[in-house]
């Protein structure tokens, strides 16, 4: 026998006329290696069919299923319930737009942010399909990949209190992305450039630097060594700017 | 109800979706792109190993070229594919690598001097030439002759699918995520576009379009057991299937992996057994050295699952609350060659088993993985039976596959086809015009209404959707896994036929307001349930062994009378799907032969035959 977990989840679909926001108890029997995808689709294919929640890959690798799993955002799918209390609380992200339950818009918030950082390869050079590829270093190539690991599940954002006060602030995603372009030798754009995107409260300056987007960031990335980088890359164009005005 | 136009709309956002939508917009057409989820959570991002292309500039990729992929890639079908488009893929596939480092994919580069590498489980060494320095790397992977797998570190899917994404927005592409394609619109020659579930609302919006692409990927989720995503459940096959025109390409070739892990059937690497790691049973007895005394673990992916699951039939599995499985030991591979070459799968069986593989046993089964099966078209991806429908990627049956893909195959294909049938579609749309039929939108919409409305009121019934979902399931992993037989399957069949039955007797236990996943669910399993049909029925008539699918009572591939594809359709009021076949191979480049592993014994083809169709290629 397993022990009885107690799931407490929130519950509200905005498409229900008068339909309140709530939290709803459900009880479920531990079984061996039960995750939170395995626990909540349980409870929905048994016990409340209505419940609205997001999963994909189920294996960690697409960041559809992060949700606040005990006051703190995470990926459900490699929860391992044996790693919880008996009570779960589960909420939905914070700063996105919520869907129903525990589903939270995070498809677009992240397309407004590829459109804000134009977030691809800014270059004048044509493809010619009868050449050679240009060549890169092997290690740049890394470096770009670690910084290409983000599966914008949007963590990061939902545990940022800047980005929680403030709808215009960026959030360390969108700061990661451009360092991934930064990095990268394809990318013509000039620093002058990125300093417009992101050289101002909504952007580097705006963050306090509080580490809690690292924190939770289920891949790891390295968030803040990159806001550093970039706050000061961006100090020293803006203070270029200001000696050539 | 909300209506969109667009020139071209592309129902699916993976690679091979987004690849499809780019030439259309490059060229200056419309383009609108479906996706149940953001595009980059398609499952195309989940693939880790790479994607095969033979640039041959890596020291173990020396000599490889097109003609050696195009080798690798027929013998891997088993002579199933069509040889016309396997060569079409080998030849664009270094191209189209090239494109993506282009468009700013990381791939990982050639670095010059020496270094080592493992091949089960010894130490060799290798030198790179300085003169390739930073060209585009490869690694090896089962079944090819080179090392021609393109990677990004241990993302490639992931790195792909970011870049691909980069360029649809840099175009302005109209990508919608949380739009669920539910039906076609059709006048029975033309297809117009489709009726869509917005995932956002629930309500249906129409989506009017001179082409459609369907590009919705694989259908593992209509097996208990798959390594696929939850949203990879059939539904652009059977929106296509509904039309009872287009029909599906060998339904019975399904590859199966043999280490799903249990519960969760995510996919640890088969570097696990490459790398020296033993499957053992319920006594922690090893076992595969019995039944392939020389391959052992080592065996191709469908044979080692064969033997997995025979040897679980014969009472050694070991019994879970999720079903019996066996276990995969790396145990003696110790800490330093696992937390560095298999990062990976320390890290899942920490995630997703709580388990150490440095002191524990990892709990493993075969598992559904690829679908080779799929909507059928031509060597421009337009489907049989409907103008104006195109289809790409792992749902469509282009068919380079035949009945066994090979890794690093697929991922290629995504943007190879993508790439190929994108051209076609702009050809298609260049000085195309279609007329409008209102009458069809209003009717097939009214007629989607129709059907959300009987299942919320329980008109048909009040048969539980995950009940007849789970049968279908089950019966699917009973008779239609990796072992076959006549009995089994015409047991399957008959079982299939009673849950379909049941499945057109589904009603909702919930309200089904808003982005209700229970009336997502009950939309597609009538549709679901006639795709495991087709696999069945084409399993049962397909009377010999060839790639995946294996018969036990027809252990021979029989090219005399099966060198051919299987065309399934589903005419409307049925109870079983209507089997015509075609020859899977117009021309041969290389004439059907021994695949050069796997064994089996071949009843050859007509020699008359084979000689008529043999070409040579004119280069
Ligand atoms: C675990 C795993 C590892 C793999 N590793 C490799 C590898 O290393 N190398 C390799 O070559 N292959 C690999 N493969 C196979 C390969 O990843 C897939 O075959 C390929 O990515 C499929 O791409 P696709 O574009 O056809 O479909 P997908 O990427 O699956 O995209 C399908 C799209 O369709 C959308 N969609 C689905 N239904 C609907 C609908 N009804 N309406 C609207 N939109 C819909 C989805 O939202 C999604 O955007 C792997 C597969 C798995 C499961
Ligand atoms: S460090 Fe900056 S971006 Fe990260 S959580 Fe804190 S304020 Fe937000
Ligand atoms: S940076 Fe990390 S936490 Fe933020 S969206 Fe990306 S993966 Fe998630
Ligand atoms: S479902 Fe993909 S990360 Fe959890």
């Amino acid at each position: 026998m397993g022990r009885e977990l107690q799931f407490e989840i929130f519950r509200y679909n905005p498409q229900k006329e008068g339909d309140q926001p709530r939290m709803q108890t459900f009880k479920l029997e531990e079984t061996q290696n039960m995750t939170l995808f395995i626990a909540l689709n349980r409870i929905r294919e048994e016990q409340d069919p209505s419940l609205i929640f997001d999963f994909c890959c189920r294996a960690g690798i697409c960041g559809a299923c992060a949700m606040v799993i005990n006051g703190r955002p995470g990926l459900a799918c490699q929860t391992k319930t044996k790693d919880q209390p008996n009570k779960i609380v589960l909420h939905p992200l914070p700063v996105y737009k919520l869907i129903g339950d525990l589903a939270v818009d995070t498809g677009v918030w992240f397309r407004e942010m590829y459109e804000k950082t134009e977030s691809w390869v800014h270059t004048s050079k044509t493809f010619d399909p009868t050449k050679e590829e240009e060549r890169m270093d092997n290690e740049v190539a890394e470096q770009i990949y670690e910084l290409e690991r983000c599966i914008e599940c949007g963590c990061c954002v939902a545990a940022c209190g800047t980005a929680r006060l403030r709808d215009d602030f960026m959030g360390a995603a969108a700061l990661n992305r451009i360092a991934r372009f930064v990095v990268d030798p394809r990318d013509e754009r000039t620093d002058k450039q990125y300093f417009e995107i992101i050289g101002n409260d909504n952007g580097v300056f705006g963050c306090m630097g509080l580490l809690a987007c690292e924190d939770v960031c289920p891949k790891g990335l390295p968030l803040q060594n990159q806001l550093g980088f970039l706050r000061r890359k961006m100090g020293i164009t803006a203070i270029k700017e200001i000696f050539r005005k | 109800m909300q209506t969109y136009y667009s020139d071209l709309l592309v129902i699916g956002a993976g690679l091979a979706g987004e690849r499809v939508a780019v030439d259309s917009a490059e060229k200056g057409f419309n383009v609108t792109c479906l996706s149940i989820v953001p595009a980059r959570r398609s499952h195309s991002s989940a693939a880790q190993g790479g994607m095969q292309a033979a640039l041959g500039n890596c020291a173990k990729g020396e000599g490889d070229c097109p003609d050696v992929h195009f080798g690798d890639t027929v013998k891997g079908s088993d002579w199933g594919c069509d040889q016309e488009v396997a060569r079409l893929f080998a030849d664009a596939a270094p191209i189209e690598m090239r494109r993506l480092a282009h468009w700013g994919v990381p791939w990982n580069r050639v670095v010059p001097g020496q270094s080592f590498y493992f091949k089960g489980g010894q130490k060799f060494e290798k030198y790179e030439k300085p003169e390739n320095e930073g060209l585009i790397t490869a690694r090896a992977f089962g079944g090819t002759a080179k090392w021609r797998t393109c990677y990004t570190s241990d993302g490639t899917g992931h790195a792909v699918m970011c870049t691909m994404d980069n360029r649809c927005a840099q175009l302005g592409i109209n990508v919608l995520d949380r739009k669920e394609a539910i039906a076609l619109l059709h006048d029975g020659e033309t297809c117009m576009g489709a009726v869509v579930r917005c995932l956002r609302t629930g309500q249906l919006e129409a989506f009017i379009s001179k082409a459609t692409a369907i590009c919705t990927g694989g259908f593992g989720r209509i097996y208990k057991a798959t390594t696929n995503a939850v949203i990879c459940d059939g539904g652009g096959h059977i929106i296509a299937m509904d039309t009872g025109l287009v029909p599906i390409g060998n339904p019975e070739a399904i590859q199966f992996h043999p280490t799903g892990i249990v519960p969760t059937d995510i996919l640890v690497t088969e570097g696990c057994r490459g790398d020296g790691g033993t499957l053992l049973d319920v006594n922690e007895e090893r076992f595969m050295n019995i039944y392939e005394p020389e391959k052992a673990e080592l065996a191709s992916r469908d044979v080692v699952s064969r033997w997995m699951t025979h040897h679980m039939r014969e009472g050694k599995g070991v019994k879970s609350a999720y079903g019996e499985h066996l276990w995969l030991d790396i145990r003696h591979l110790g800490d330093k060659h696992i937390s560095t070459k298999l990062r990976e799968v320390d890290e899942i069986c920490h995630h997703f088993l709580g388990v150490d593989p440095r002191t524990e046993l990892i709990p493993v089964r075969p598992t559904q993985h690829y679908t080779m099966a799929g909507i059928r078209t031509n060597k421009d991806g337009a489907a049989y039976g409907l103008k104006g429908l195109f289809s790409a990627g792992e749902v469509a049956c282009w068919d380079m596959h035949g009945f066994n893909r090979l890794g690093g195959n697929s991922l290629a294909e995504t943007v190879v086809a993508g790439g190929i049938i994108g051209a076609k579609i702009v050809e298609f749309l260049e000085g195309y015009e279609t007329k409008l039929k209102t009458e069809i939108v209003t009717q097939e919409c009214k007629k989607q209404e129709q059907r959300i409305k009987d299942l919320i009121s329980g008109r048909n019934g009040s048969e539980n959707v995950y009940d007849v979902r789970n049968d279908m399931q089950e019966a699917l992993m009973k008779g239609c896994f990796v072992f076959r037989n006549g009995p089994d399957l015409e047991e399957t069949v008959e079982t299939l036929q009673k849950v379909l039955e049941r499945a057109g007797r589904v009603g909702l236990q919930s309200d089904g307001t808003g982005v209700n996943h229970e009336l997502a669910a009950a939309l597609k399993i009538k549709g679901q349930v006639k795709l495991a049909l087709m696999i069945a029925k084409a399993a049962l008539d397909r009377t010999e062994s060839r790639g995946s699918h294996n018969r036990v009572d027809f252990p021979e591939r029989n090219d005399a009378e099966w060198l051919t594809r299987t065309l399934a359709y589903w005419k409307e009021g049925e109870t079983l799907p209507e089997l015509q076949y075609e020859d899977a191979s117009q021309v041969f480049e290389i004439p059907p032969g021994e695949r050069g592993y796997g064994g089996g014994t071949i009843i050859p083809a007509d020699e008359q035959f084979v000689k008529e169709r043999t070409i040579k290629k004119d280069k």
